[in-house]
C-alpha cells in the first residue's frame, strides 16, 4: 500500500517535471530565432543601411530604404482603410447582439479571420490588380486591410460590449443623438481596448508576406506612388533570403531584425495601452 | 434661455438627420462585411470554374502536376499539406498542452509564468517570413546533418523541416486556448478529487483534462487551421517540387506553397484556374475547421 | 386638474409578452414632486422610462396608450426633443467617465453640436452646479474627471447635467438608493429647491422618503396604478387595501 502511494506520488512528480521540461523547451526555438536574427542582423544595420537602396548583385553595401518606406506606406494605407470599417462594424455588432444580420456578420468576421493569407492575395489580385492592369501598393494595402478588419471588428465589439449599458442610457436620456453617444462617449470610454486592437492588428499584418506576393509585388527601386508596385520588408526578406547571393542575404538579415524590432515595439505598445489608458468607472 | 430653445431645436434637426445617416451606415457596413466574404467565395469559385469544368474530381487525385504539358493533378500537394500539417500538429501537441497545463493548472501566476506567457505571445507575433528565413539558414543545415546520420538523402529542406517550423509557429494557438479552458475547470471538482486522495497528476488526468477536453480539442483544430494555410515559412523550406514525397525527409509542396510559387508565372487559363481551385479548397477547409473550432469554444464557454 | 404638465392615458408597457405597466392613467401637475412607490418589480422604473421614451431602447419592449406632455403626445415627437424636455437621473450615478466635471455638465449642449460662447458655457455650468448644490465643492476642480467624486457628488453631478438642458420635467429613478444617508439627505434637500423650477417625478421604495419629499404619491402594484393622491392623504387615509398593506409594511 505504502509503495503504491509512493509510486503514485512519484508519477505525479515526474508528470510535473515533464510538463515543466516541455514548457521550457518550447521557448528554446524562440530564443534561437531571436539570437540568430539579432546576431546576423545587427552587424549590417547602420545609417547607410536605412537610407540607401539595395545595390545590384556583386556590389557590397546598399540598404533597404525602399522596403522600409514601402512597408510603412502599405501598412499605413491598410490601417486607414481598415480602421473606420472595423470600428463601425464593431459598433454594429456590440449594439445588435441577436439580429439576423449580426449573426451572419459575425460569422463572416470569423471566416475572414480564418482565411489563409495567400487566399486573400489571390482574391485581391482579381479585384484590384487585374482590373487596373498592374501590381500596386494600393492593392497590397487593400489585401492587408482585409486581414486587419476582423481583428479590429472583434476587439472593438468585445471592448464595447463590456461597457455598462447605463453609460449609453445616460447619453441618450440627455437627448444626445445616437451617433454622438456612440462616437463621443462609448468609443472614448473603450478607447484603450479599441486602440490596442488596432495596434495588434497592425502588428499582425506588418510582417505579412503572402498577401503581398500578387499585389504589392515588390520593387527594387524607391517609390511612394501607391499605384505602382512597391517593395516591403517582408517581401524583401523573402526575395533576398531565397536568392543565391551573400550580399542579399546580409540585407535580408538586417531587414529581418528591423521588422522584428518593429513588431516587438508594436506588441509592447499594445500591452502598455491596455494597462495605461483604461478608463476608471 | 429662450434663445437656447431655438438653437436647440435648429441644431437638433441636423443631429436627427446625422443620426439616421449613422444608423444606416452601421447597417451598411455590417452588410458590406457579409458581402465581402460572399464575394470572396464567389470570386474563388468563378475563377476556378475553368479548372473545375475541365478537370472535375480528377483534379484531386491526379498524381501529376506538370504545367508544361497542361496536366494538373493536385494529389502531391494535398499529400504534402496533410503530411506537414499533421506532423506539425503531432510535434506541437506535447508542447502546447504542457504549456496549457503549466499556466492553467500548476502556475497561473508568478514571474516565470508571466515570462512564459510573453514568450508564447512572441512566438505568435514573429512573422512567418522570419521563421522561413531562420529555418532556411539554421534549421536546414541541422536537419541535413541529421539526415546524413539517418542515411537518407540529405536534402535538408523538405516535409520534415517544414513540419518543425510549422510546429513552433502553431504552438501558441493551442497553448493559449488550452490554458484558458483549463482555468475554467471549477475548483470544486478538483477539490472533490483531492479529498478522495487523488494525486495532482490523477486530478489533472481524471478531472481537468476530461473537463477541458472539448476546449483543448478546439485549440488543436485552430492550430490545424493555421498550419494548413501557412504559406511563407513552408514555401521557403519545403523544396517546392511537384513530385510525390516518398518519405517525410523528401522535398515537396503544399497547396499554399505551390500557389505562392507559381501564381505569378501561371500563363495559361487552366494553369491559373487550377491554382485558384487549390486556393478555393484551402479556403473552404480552413473556414470549416475554424468555424467548428469556434463553435466548440462557444459551446464550452457558455455551458 | 389645473396646470397639468404630463398626462398618461391608458398607458401600457410590455417586455415582449410580459405586460408590466397596465392601463395607467395619471395627471401630473406642474412644479410638483411626485413620488412613485410600490414593491420591487411592480413596474415603477418601466413606467418612468416610458415617460421619456427610454423604454423603447430595450429589445422587444413595446408601449401602448398616450403620454401627453403639455397636451402633445411624446410618442409623436422625436425622442431627442422628448429627452431635451424630460431629463432623467438614474439609480446609480453615471457621469461620463471620459469627460471632466465641466464637460459632463455641458455635454448636452456640446455633444449636440450647439455652438455657444465660452461665457455662456461657463454660465450654464455654474448655474447648473449651483442648482445641484455642487458648485462650492467642485468649483476648483472643474477640469478633473467626474468619476473622482464621491457617490453623492456624482449623483448631484448627474442632476446638474440633466438640469443644464433646462428640462421641464426631471425623472429620478431611486436616485438615493446607492448612496449613504448623508448624501441622501443632501439630495432630498436639493429636490425641494428644484421643485421651484421643475416638475419632479421620483421613484422610491422608501416610504419615509416619499413622505418627506413629495406633494403627491402614486402607488403601483403589479403594473397597475392602484392609488394616486396627495401624499398626506395617501399616508393617513389610504383608500385601497393594498396601499394600506404596503404602507403598514405588510409586504414590501
Ligand atoms: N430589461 C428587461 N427585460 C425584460 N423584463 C424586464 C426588464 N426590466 C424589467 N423587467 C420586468 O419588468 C417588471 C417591472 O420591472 P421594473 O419596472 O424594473 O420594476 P421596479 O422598478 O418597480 O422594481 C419586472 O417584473 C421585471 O421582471
Ligand atoms: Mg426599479
Amino acid at each position: 500500500m505504502a509503495q503504491n502511494i509512493n509510486y503514485r506520488l512519484g508519477k505525479s512528480k515526474s508528470f510535473r517535471g515533464l510538463v515543466i521540461f516541455f514548457s521550457i523547451l518550447c521557448t528554446l526555438p524562440l530564443f534561437l530565432i531571436l539570437f540568430y536574427i539579432i546576431r546576423e542582423g545587427i552587424i549590417h544595420i547602420n545609417w547607410n543601411f536605412l537610407i540607401n537602396l539595395p545595390k545590384p548583385v556583386g556590389e557590397t553595401g546598399g540598404g533597404i530604404a525602399n522596403a522600409l518606406i514601402g512597408s510603412l506606406l502599405i501598412v499605413f494605407y491598410a490601417a486607414v482603410i481598415a480602421i473606420p470599417f472595423g470600428i463601425m462594424g464593431g459598433i454594429y455588432l456590440s449594439e445588435n447582439k441577436n439580429s439576423w444580420l449580426s449573426y451572419w456578420c459575425r460569422l463572416s468576421v470569423d471566416v475572414l479571420q480564418g482565411t489563409p493569407s495567400i487566399v486573400v492575395g489571390i482574391v485581391i489580385y482579381f479585384w484590384i490588380v487585374k482590373p487596373l492592369g498592374t501590381f500596386s501598393a494600393l492593392s497590397g494595402s487593400i489585401a492587408l486591410a482585409v486581414m486587419m478588419l476582423p481583428i479590429i471588428v472583434r476587439s472593438t465589439e468585445e471592448t464595447l460590449k463590456l461597457l455598462p449599458s447605463t453609460l449609453k442610457e445616460a447619453g441618450l436620456a440627455l437627448g444626445l443623438p445616437y451617433h454622438k453617444v456612440m462616437l463621443r462617449i462609448i468609443l472614448p470610454c473603450g478607447f484603450s481596448g479599441v486602440l490596442s486592437g488596432i495596434i495588434l492588428a497592425v502588428a499582425r499584418i506588418a510582417g505579412e508576406t503572402a498577401p503581398l506576393l500578387f499585389t504589392a509585388f515588390g520593387n527594387p527601386y524607391f517609390t511612394t506612388d501607391i499605384s505602382k508596385p512597391m517593395q516591403s520588408l517582408p517581401l524583401l526578406i523573402f526575395n533576398y533570403a531565397t536568392s543565391p547571393y551573400d550580399e542579399w542575404h546580409n540585407l535580408a538579415w538586417g531587414a529581418a531584425l528591423i521588422l522584428l524590432l518593429w513588431i516587438l515595439l508594436l506588441n509592447i505598445i499594445t500591452k502598455i495601452t491596455t494597462r495605461r489608458w483604461k478608463i476608471q468607472f | 434661455m429662450e434663445v437656447w430653445k431655438n438653437i436647440k431645436i435648429k441644431r437638433s434637426f441636423r443631429q436627427i438627420r446625422m443620426e439616421k445617416i449613422f444608423r444606416s451606415s452601421l447597417v451598411l457596413i455590417a452588410i458590406s462585411i457579409l458581402v465581402l466574404v460572399l464575394a470572396f467565395m464567389l470570386t474563388l469559385i468563378i475563377q476556378s470554374m475553368p479548372s473545375i469544368k475541365a478537370l472535375g474530381f480528377g483534379f484531386l487525385y491526379g498524381k501529376t502536376w506538370d504545367p508544361v504539358v497542361n496536366i494538373y493533378g493536385t494529389y502531391p500537394f494535398l499529400l504534402g499539406t496533410l503530411l506537414t500539417s499533421f506532423l506539425a500538429l503531432l510535434i506541437s501537441i506535447p508542447f502546447s498542452f504542457s504549456i496549457a497545463i503549466f499556466l492553467g493548472e500548476y502556475h497561473p501566476r508568478g514571474w516565470f509564468s508571466e515570462f512564459l506567457k510573453n514568450a508564447i505571445e512572441l512566438i505568435a507575433a514573429v512573422p512567418s517570413v522570419i521563421y522561413g528565413f531562420w529555418g532556411l539558414f539554421v534549421l536546414v543545415p541541422l536537419v541535413r546533418s541529421l539526415e546524413i546520420k539517418l542515411g537518407v538523402t540529405p536534402y535538408g529542406i523538405g516535409i520534415f523541416t517544414s513540419s518543425l517550423i510549422l510546429a513552433i509557429m502553431i504552438i501558441p494557438y493551442a497553448a493559449s486556448l488550452g490554458r484558458e479552458m483549463i482555468r475554467m475547470v471549477p475548483a470544486s471538482l478538483k477539490e472533490a478529487a483531492y479529498s478522495l486522495g487523488a494525486t495532482r497528476y490523477e486530478v489533472i488526468r481524471m478531472v481537468v483534462i476530461p473537463y477541458a477536453k472539448s476546449g483543448l480539442f478546439a485549440g488543436v483544430l485552430l492550430s490545424l487551421g493555421r498550419a494548413l494555410g501557412e504559406t511563407m515559412a513552408v514555401t521557403m523550406v519545403i523544396g517546392n517540387t511537384s513530385i510525390i514525397p516518398k518519405s517525410i525527409f523528401d522535398p515537396g509542396n503544399t497547396m499554399a506553397s505551390v500557389i505562392a510559387n507559381e501564381f505569378t508565372e501561371a500563363a495559361s487559363t487552366l494553369y491559373l484556374s487550377s491554382l485558384i481551385e487549390l486556393g478555393l479548397i484551402l479556403f473552404l477547409v480552413t473556414v470549416v475547421i475554424n468555424i467548428i473550432g469556434k463553435k466548440v469554444i462557444k459551446r464550452f464557454t457558455t455551458e | 386638474m389645473e396646470n397639468t404638465i404630463l398626462r398618461s392615458i391608458d398607458f401600457d408597457a410590455y417586455f415582449g409578452d410580459n405586460h408590466v405597466v397596465k392601463k395607467v392613467n395619471m395627471d401630473i401637475p406642474k412644479n410638483n414632486v411626485i413620488a412613485v412607490m410600490g414593491p420591487s418589480g411592480c413596474g415603477k422604473t418601466t413606467f418612468l422610462r416610458c415617460i421619456n421614451r427610454m423604454h423603447e431602447l430595450i429589445e422587444g419592449a413595446k408601449t401602448k396608450g398616450k403620454m401627453l406632455l403639455n397636451e402633445e403626445d411624446v410618442y409623436s415627437m422625436h425622442p431627442i426633443f422628448v429627452r431635451h424636455k424630460i431629463g432623467m437621473v438614474f439609480q446609480r450615478p453615471n457621469p461620463f467617465p471620459n469627460l471632466s466635471i465641466y464637460d459632463n455638465v455641458i455635454a448636452g449642449y456640446k455633444l449636440n453640436g450647439m455652438k455657444i460662447t465660452r461665457a455662456d458655457r461657463d454660465a450654464i455650468v455654474e448655474s447648473s452646479l449651483q442648482k445641484a448644490a455642487l458648485w462650492n465643492e467642485v468649483k476648483d476642480s472643474l477640469h478633473k474627471k467626474g468619476t473622482f467624486l464621491s457617490g453623492g457628488q456624482q449623483q448631484r453631478l448627474c442632476i446638474a447635467r440633466a438640469i443644464a438642458m433646462e428640462p421641464e420635467i426631471l425623472l429620478l429613478d431611486e436616485p438615493t438608493s446607492a448612496l449613504d444617508p448623508i448624501s441622501t439627505s443632501s439630495i432630498e434637500e436639493l429636490l425641494h429647491e428644484l421643485k421651484k423650477n421643475y416638475t419632479l417625478i421620483i421613484v422610491t421604495h422608501n416610504m419615509q422618503q416619499a413622505g418627506r419629499v413629495s406633494d403627491r404619491t402614486a402607488f403601483f402594484y403589479m403594473g397597475e396604478l392602484i392609488e394616486y393622491d396627495v401624499t398626506k392623504n395617501m399616508f393617513t387615509n389610504p383608500r385601497d387595501e393594498r396601499t394600506q398593506n404596503y404602507i403598514t409594511g405588510r409586504f414590501s
